[in-house]
This record gives structure tokens, C-alpha cells and sequence, in this order.
């Protein structure tokens, strides 16, 4: 084995020896991990239930319900199988809407209500200007095969 | 093939090679910062659901591009010179690390400013965010090792031992938005699939990444150069080169 | 014309986000420039001075 070959053989095993244990690592904390738990997470008892979690979903169209008086707002999230209410006192992110994904972070009241201290809007990464996007409501296609 | 490929990994003659081609990519990419940044600024429409604040993206995507494509060329160059001694790789690395540091805290700075309008935050600890920012720290570290190692040899063989050792980051920011749930949304343009972009958003972007990345060569280029200065001053080639400039400009 | 340099300036109320991200972008992409031309200015120019005939490194 030439010196070279076996710099390269070290090199190498490193390098394998690193993205191994990073991986193991990674997936020892896959949990923690995760920035959020979705609806079905919380349906199958998974979120933390003593703690503060982070729940992500969509809003349902429809059910966001707004205080008339104060910033208070109530709405329900889905991961298309599950659903989970959630309601919220404060200034919601500018992409807040219906049918948008956001996540909220908060925890479980006993009533199995998600009262969050705080909502951020997640966006998708479809970019496309409002004409293309009012058209594609009319017509579906492969811009609009969202889940 | 690998003649010409040896040829140009002597340093004299990279040097050469270099000072060649710095104008050419300077200039190109200049007029495509022009180009780019009018189509991205004024022709692309805004967007549907972020409206005119998705114009970030023709400064955010090209740097985060250029964050991961650094590292990469970093560790290149480590590996070239500890596995084939090839003292350009230490050069390359070396010029690359400071240039990757850059980029890489212009797209976090960026996605902050992007994230607080559109998210509600600065700032969220989700796996991609949280990997770019290790690779922010990997240069660092680099860096810190540069400045900290007298020798100049011993700092670039530690420096590109972190640098291949760190390549394990890259594949983990990339797929970071599959992997885990994270508050930044998957990739818009990936290598199978078309783009989840209209056209007329995407062009600007492609031009903006490419005038990124040729300015990020014409910088490498100019950075590398000066490192085989330092590297080679002794070097006989590099006193001919000198002696040469100076004449040329009348002795004083 | 004034009324749609506005509208552009405003950038739909997201001024204050969008023109620092490339105010950014260019302040790092001419310094990364300036810096890097300047120090192999600097370097040619010290190394130069070194290497006339009759200089000797103390």
C-alpha cells in the first residue's frame, strides 16, 4: 500500500467514522429534533403533555373564530387525518390566514385544548404570482397538488 | 488531461492562470448582478401569499447556495492536500474559508429579515436553521485555527482535517427539511421534479445564484492568490515576478 | 412616476425587511471584493520593496 493509498484510507474512514456516529446521534435525539408535533402526534399520545410542545398543522378553512372585543382567536389545526383546536391571545404573523400551515407553540389543556403562546406562520415553497395562483384555483395542476 | 491538471496545480502557474481569469469573472458577474438584480427587483411579480417581501429570496437563496458550495470547496481543498500533498489545495482552503464565513452569515442575517415578517420570528432553533448555523461555526473554527497556529503549514493540516471532517454538515442542512419538521419550508428547486416556482420569479433567481457564484470564483481566485504569495515568497518564480512588477513601474 | 417610485420604495410595507437583505448583500459582496484586491495589492507592493536589491530582512 503506497502512502497515499493509505492517507486516503484514513481520510475516508474518518470521514464514515464521523457521518456514523453523527448518525446515530441524529437519531438518538430524533425527537428532539422535530420542531413540531402534528394533530395525529397528539391523537396518538405522543406530545408531552406537562410541557410546552409545538404543534403544527393547517388552519382549517372556517374555523377561525375571532374575539370581537380582544385579540383572542380561536381556530382549528389538521394534518388531513387528525384535528386539534387551539386558541390564542396575541398579534398573529402577517401570512396568518385560512388554509395556511402554521405552528403554535403552547400545551395541552386537560380539556385536550391547545392554548399557544405563540403562532408563526409556515409558508410552502410554491412561489408564484396572485393571477397563476387564481387561475390554478379554477384549474388544479402541478403547482396546486398541495397536501 | 491530467498533464494540464498537474500543470496548473503548481502554484506558479495557477498564479498565472488566475490573474488570467479574475477580470473575465469579475465582469461577467458584475453584469449579472445588473441584470438580475432589475429582472428580481422591478420585472418579477410579487408573490401570492408573501407579496413583495419574497424578494429576499434573490439575496438569500444565492448566499445559502454559496455557504454549502464553500464548505465544499474548502474541504476539496483539504482533502487534495492531505491525502495528494498538493500544497494548492491548502491555498484553496484557506481562501475559500473567509469567503464561506461571509456568505453563510448573509443568509442567516437574510432569513432573519425574511423570517420576521413572514414567520413572526427572528429566529427559530428548527434543524435547518440550526445546521446552517453550525456551518457558520465551522468556518469560525477554521478561521481560529489560521490565527492561532504560528506555522503556517501546521495551521492549514489542522485547519483541513475540521474542514473534511465537517463535510458530514452538509448533507444534514440539506436535507434537513425532509429529515425533520421544521419551520423552513422544503426546497423550491430540487434535482428531480420541475421548480414550485412560475418562471418569471425563477429566472431572476437563477441569474442572481450564478452571478453570486461567479463573483465567489473572481473573490476565491484574488484570495488564493495572495496565499501563494505568502506561501512562496522564498520561491525564485515569485522573486522574477516581483523584480519584474517593480521594474515595470520604475525604480524608486 | 413619483406615486409608482413610492410604491416600489414601500415594497408593499416590507421596506424596512426587504432593503436591509440587500443592503447586506451588497455591503458583503464589496467588502469580500475591496478587502481581498487590497491585500494583494498590499502584499506585491511590501514584497517587492523586500526584494530590491540591496534590502535585507532584519
Amino acid at each position: 500500500m503506497t502512502p497515499r493509498r493509505r492517507r486516503m484510507w484514513t481520510i475516508g474512514l474518518l470521514v464514515c467514522g464521523m457521518a456514523i456516529a453523527t448518525a446515530l446521534i441524529l437519531k438518538a435525539f430524533q425527537q428532539n429534533l422535530m420542531y413540531f408535533y402534528s394533530p395525529g402526534d397528539i391523537a396518538a399520545g405522543k406530545a408531552p403533555s406537562n410541557r410546552d410542545f409545538r404543534i403544527g398543522g393547517m388552519v382549517v378553512k372556517g374555523s377561525v373564530k375571532r374575539d370581537q372585543k380582544t385579540l383572542a382567536v380561536r381556530f382549528t389545526l389538521t394534518d388531513y387525518a387528525h384535528e386539534t383546536v387551539v386558541t390564542y391571545d396575541g398579534i398573529l404573523p402577517d401570512l396568518f390566514r385560512e388554509g395556511q400551515g402554521i405552528v403554535a407553540n403552547g400545551r395541552l389543556n386537560p380539556a385536550g385544548l391547545f392554548v399557544a403562546s405563540e403562532v408563526l406562520a409556515k409558508h410552502d415553497e410554491k412561489y408564484m404570482p396572485p393571477e397563476i395562483a387564481a387561475s390554478l384555483k379554477k384549474k388544479p395542476s402541478n403547482l396546486d397538488n398541495a397536501p | 488531461m491530467f498533464k494540464t491538471l498537474h500543470k496548473y496545480a503548481s502554484p506558479m502557474h495557477f498564479f498565472a492562470l488566475a490573474r488570467a481569469l479574475t477580470p473575465w469573472l469579475f465582469g461577467i458577474s458584475l453584469v449579472l448582478f445588473g441584470v438580475g438584480l432589475v429582472w428580481g427587483l422591478f420585472l418579477a411579480p410579487a408573490d401570492y401569499q408573501q407579496g413583495e417581501s419574497f424578494r429576499i429570496i434573490y439575496v438569500h437563496v444565492p448566499s445559502a447556495w454559496l455557504s454549502m458550495f464553500a464548505y465544499l470547496v474548502m474541504a476539496g481543498g483539504g482533502a487534495l492536500s492531505l491525502v495528494w500533498k498538493i500544497k494548492l489545495g491548502d491555498v484553496i482552503a484557506r481562501a475559500a474559508a473567509p469567503l464561506g464565513a461571509s456568505f453563510t452569515a448573509l443568509a442567516l442575517v437574510t432569513g432573519a429579515l425574511w423570517g420576521k415578517p413572514m414567520w413572526g420570528t427572528w429566529w427559530v432553533w428548527d434543524a435547518r436553521l440550526t445546521s446552517e448555523l453550525l456551518l457558520l461555526f465551522l468556518y469560525l473554527g477554521y478561521l481560529a485555527l489560521q490565527s492561532a497556529i504560528e506555522d503556517r503549514r501546521a495551521a492549514a493540516r489542522a485547519g483541513a482535517v475540521l474542514a473534511v471532517v465537517g463535510i458530514v454538515n452538509i448533507p444534514i442542512i440539506h436535507y434537513s427539511v425532509v429529515w425533520w419538521s421544521t419551520l423552513h419550508q422544503p426546497a423550491t428547486i430540487t434535482k428531480m421534479g420541475a421548480p414550485t416556482m412560475a418562471t418569471s420569479m425563477l429566472i431572476p433567481l437563477l441569474i442572481m445564484a450564478f452571478a453570486f457564484q461567479l463573483f465567489f470564483l473572481a473573490l476565491l481566485l484574488v484570495r488564493a492568490r495572495c496565499e501563494i504569495l505568502e506561501f512562496e515568497q522564498r520561491a525564485q518564480w515569485v522573486k522574477t515576478l516581483l523584480g519584474a512588477s517593480d521594474q515595470s513601474r520604475g525604480t524608486r | 412616476m413619483m406615486a409608482s417610485l413610492r410604491d416600489f420604495l414601500v415594497m408593499g410595507g416590507y421596506a424596512s425587511f426587504v432593503w436591509p437583505a440587500y443592503g447586506l448583500g451588497v455591503l458583503v459582496l464589496g467588502l469580500n471584493g475591496v478587502l481581498a484586491l487590497r491585500r494583494e495589492r498590499y502584499l506585491l507592493r511590501e514584497m517587492a520593496k523586500r526584494n530590491l536589491p540591496g534590502y535585507r530582512v532584519a
